[in-house]
């Protein structure tokens, strides 16, 4: 039972990285109905800015989100202006395949850039620091700073949304794109803030999970499946549920491959397709 | 104004229609005079044809976007594999066996992914193949994360000597195509067609005139599914080893043959085509540049989606008013009525 009970701490703890890939992908979902393919490489490509920027100026990972967060707001905000404002509209279709377009372009991009080797930043002494809490568990500091980040980050957005001018502009073209450019707001600029902020997002995580896991131009994809299944188990109403969907992905991954390593991935989808079977609308979800 | 004159064909469809008997004959006459490499690069041209009019039948035509027909690919290859070595099942016979065992087998996965609604299908298909992918690694007697080759006895039983391999390879494939651009067409003809039509326009608007929209997309899904599956053991067939790397990767059978679908033109029945020939043309000549091919290609497919969504034969058959199959109707001011 001990080591299971390991499995399902780590697995909460993996949970807060998850859940931050899913609320990057959720939030422009509301906002603006869009789901973007390339998330997952998103991720990645702010992986390989960290490393860049590590590697040239030396600085420790965690000071290089002061450089990465802004480069990859920046990205989103010329992707959104440039490319998916052009693709959106009632037919989901363009928007989709502008954005696998983009997503096999990163991938290859980045092949060509660094090659397929696996790549991971150091981050010194914060990557094995830890506190033991009994002979089989111990909790690792850069997994709780995952989880207390992802809260941390559903904390600002919540006061971003419900507190302040442009949180207000995010809502209303939410809830009425024509109603609200006619309120004088201009949709184009809000929707590229709505995308700069999903990367800024996702400049966090890319950066968590490159301190913690090796990575390669390959690994996009999963990690927008993985925030897709956490979005979907949590069902479509709140960031909170998505953390909870993110979590219960992590325990079930985290769990079974405490087992066998080779199923760790597969549990998780088949786990996501249970709960698409059982609850169509998410274990959080309101029943339509 | 009641002197209209609406027709499916022209001459142009009867001309199209000709030159396709010609070249159709001209094909299977192939098998007699072409060489080993001809016949070859002929199959894989056809197979990767018959993948992108499915995955046009699927996404241009039902709106169903899906990124994980590579399911039913490394399904049928893995499938043909397994009956070939296990079964002894010759790979002629295994291929319509392969059809009905993944049309069986994609009505459970369709009824859990049409829960998933526009995008979110897109999404959910992936990770089905996930599923497929990562379910191969785990099958250790179909060898695992390394693979397996076609057992020798296997191949041999497609023909004595590799020329009435590639023969026979050629001829199935061929036929195979020619099966997948019959069913698309007669579906397109029929009240299920219709339907289609009425669904790509508006689906409420369908729904409340009795189209059953969610039995449409059902079947077209599960017949996409099926031919796919058979294309797929054709072409591991050709490749002689699969992994799971290879039969469910994510570029070769969705990323290409998008690519392929967008630049020829999205939901037109030609268009498919036109962007398989135009990738195998500029293939033999770019497919050197490895990544950054697949960069151009990318690029080129979001440029088309920005600037004309239709496609290249989309814009043609706008522009001109061609088409080459009698698929839409064309309305034309009835001929006597004007000399009135």
């Amino acid at each position: 039972m001990e080591h299971l009970g390991n499995a399902i701490v780590q697995g909460v703890l993996t949970g807060g990285l998850y859940a931050m890939f899913a609320i990057g992908l959720a939030l422009i979902f509301g906002i603006m109905r869009l789901v973007n393919i390339a998330h997952g490489d998103l991720i990645v490509l702010a992986a390989y800015v960290a490393l860049i920027v590590t590697q040239t100026l030396g600085l420790n990972p965690l000071l290089a989100l002061g450089i990465v967060i802004p480069i990859m707001a920046v990205v989103g905000y010329g992707l959104q202006r440039g490319l998916f404002n052009r693709a959106m509209g009632t037919d989901v279709m363009p928007s989709l395949l502008v954005s696998f377009g983009l997503s096999v372009i990163i991938q290859n991009g980045l092949l060509m850039l660094f090659s397929a080797d696996n790549k991971r930043l150091q981050a010194g002494a914060l990557e094995v620091a830890s506190v033991t809490l009994s002979d089989t568990i111990s909790i690792g500091l850069l997994p709780s700073l995952q989880l207390v980040l992802a809260i941390l980050v559903i904390i600002g957005l919540q006061f971003l949304l419900y507190r302040t001018a442009i949180g207000r502009a995010f809502r209303a073209v939410s809830d009425d794109p024509r109603i609200a450019q006619l309120m004088g707001l201009n949709n184009r600029h809000v929707f590229g803030l709505a995308m700069a902020l999903s990367c800024a997002i996702v400049a966090l995580a890319g950066v968590l999970l490159a301190i913690r896991a090796n990575f390669d131009p390959a690994t996009g994809p999963t990690r927008l499946i993985f925030g897709f299944e956490a979005v979907i188990i949590g069902g479509l109403t709140s960031f909170w549920g998505t953390l909870a969907g993110g979590i219960i992905l992590g325990v079930v991954q985290s769990v079974a491959s405490s087992f066998d390593p080779g199923w760790q991935i597969l549990a998780g989808h088949i786990a996501f397709l249970i709960v698409l079977a059982v609850r169509p609308n998410g274990l959080f979800g309101r029943v339509a | 104004m009641a002197s209209l004159d609406v027709r499916r064909s022209s001459w142009l469809t009867h001309l199209a229609t000709a030159g396709g008997l010609v070249l159709t004959a001209l094909l299977l006459s192939a098998a007699l005079w072409a060489s080993n490499d001809t016949l070859r690069l002929a199959t894989d041209i056809f197979l990767y044809i018959a993948l992108a009019c499915l995955w046009n039948f699927l996404a241009g035509y039902a709106g169903l976007v899906s990124v994980g027909q590579q399911a039913y690919v490394g399904l049928g290859g893995y499938g043909l594999f397994a009956l070939a070595a296990k079964a002894d099942v010759p790979a002629l016979y295994a291929l319509p066996l392969l059809g009905c065992m993944a049309a069986l087998l994609s009505v459970p996965i369709a009824k859990l992914l049409f829960r998933l609604r526009g995008a979110y299908f897109t999404i959910g298909s992936w990770v089905v193949a996930e599923v497929f992918h990562l379910g191969a690694i785990l099958i250790v007697p179909l060898g695992g994360g390394s693979g397996m080759s076609l057992p020798i006895r296997a191949a041999q039983a497609l023909g004595p000597t590799p020329h009435d391999r590639f023969v026979t390879t050629y001829l199935t494939a061929l036929v195979l195509l020619l099966a997948v651009l019959t069913m698309i067409f007669v579906v397109l003809r029929s009240r299920m067609g219709l339907a289609l039509t009425a669904i790509r326009d508006n689906e409420a608007a369908a729904r409340s005139n009795g189209v059953n929209v969610d039995r449409v997309k059902l079947i077209i899904y599960v017949a996409a599914a099926s031919a796919t599956a058979m294309v797929g053991a054709l072409i591991f067939i050709q490749k002689l080893r699969i992994s799971p790397d290879a039969g469910f990767s994510v570029n070769d059978w969705t990323a290409l043959i998008v690519f392929m679908v967008v630049i020829g033109g999205i939901g037109t029945f030609e268009g498919p085509i036109v962007g398989a020939l135009i990738y195998f043309l500029l293939g033999e000549t770019l497919a050197t540049l490895g990544p950054v091919y697949l960069i151009i290609l990318g690029a080129v497919a979001i440029a088309v989606m920005l600037i004309e969504p239709r496609g290249i034969w989309g814009f043609v058959r706008a522009r001109w008013g061609l088409q080459l199959l009698p698929l839409s109707f064309l309305v034309r001011p009835s001929a006597s009525k004007i000399e009135k």
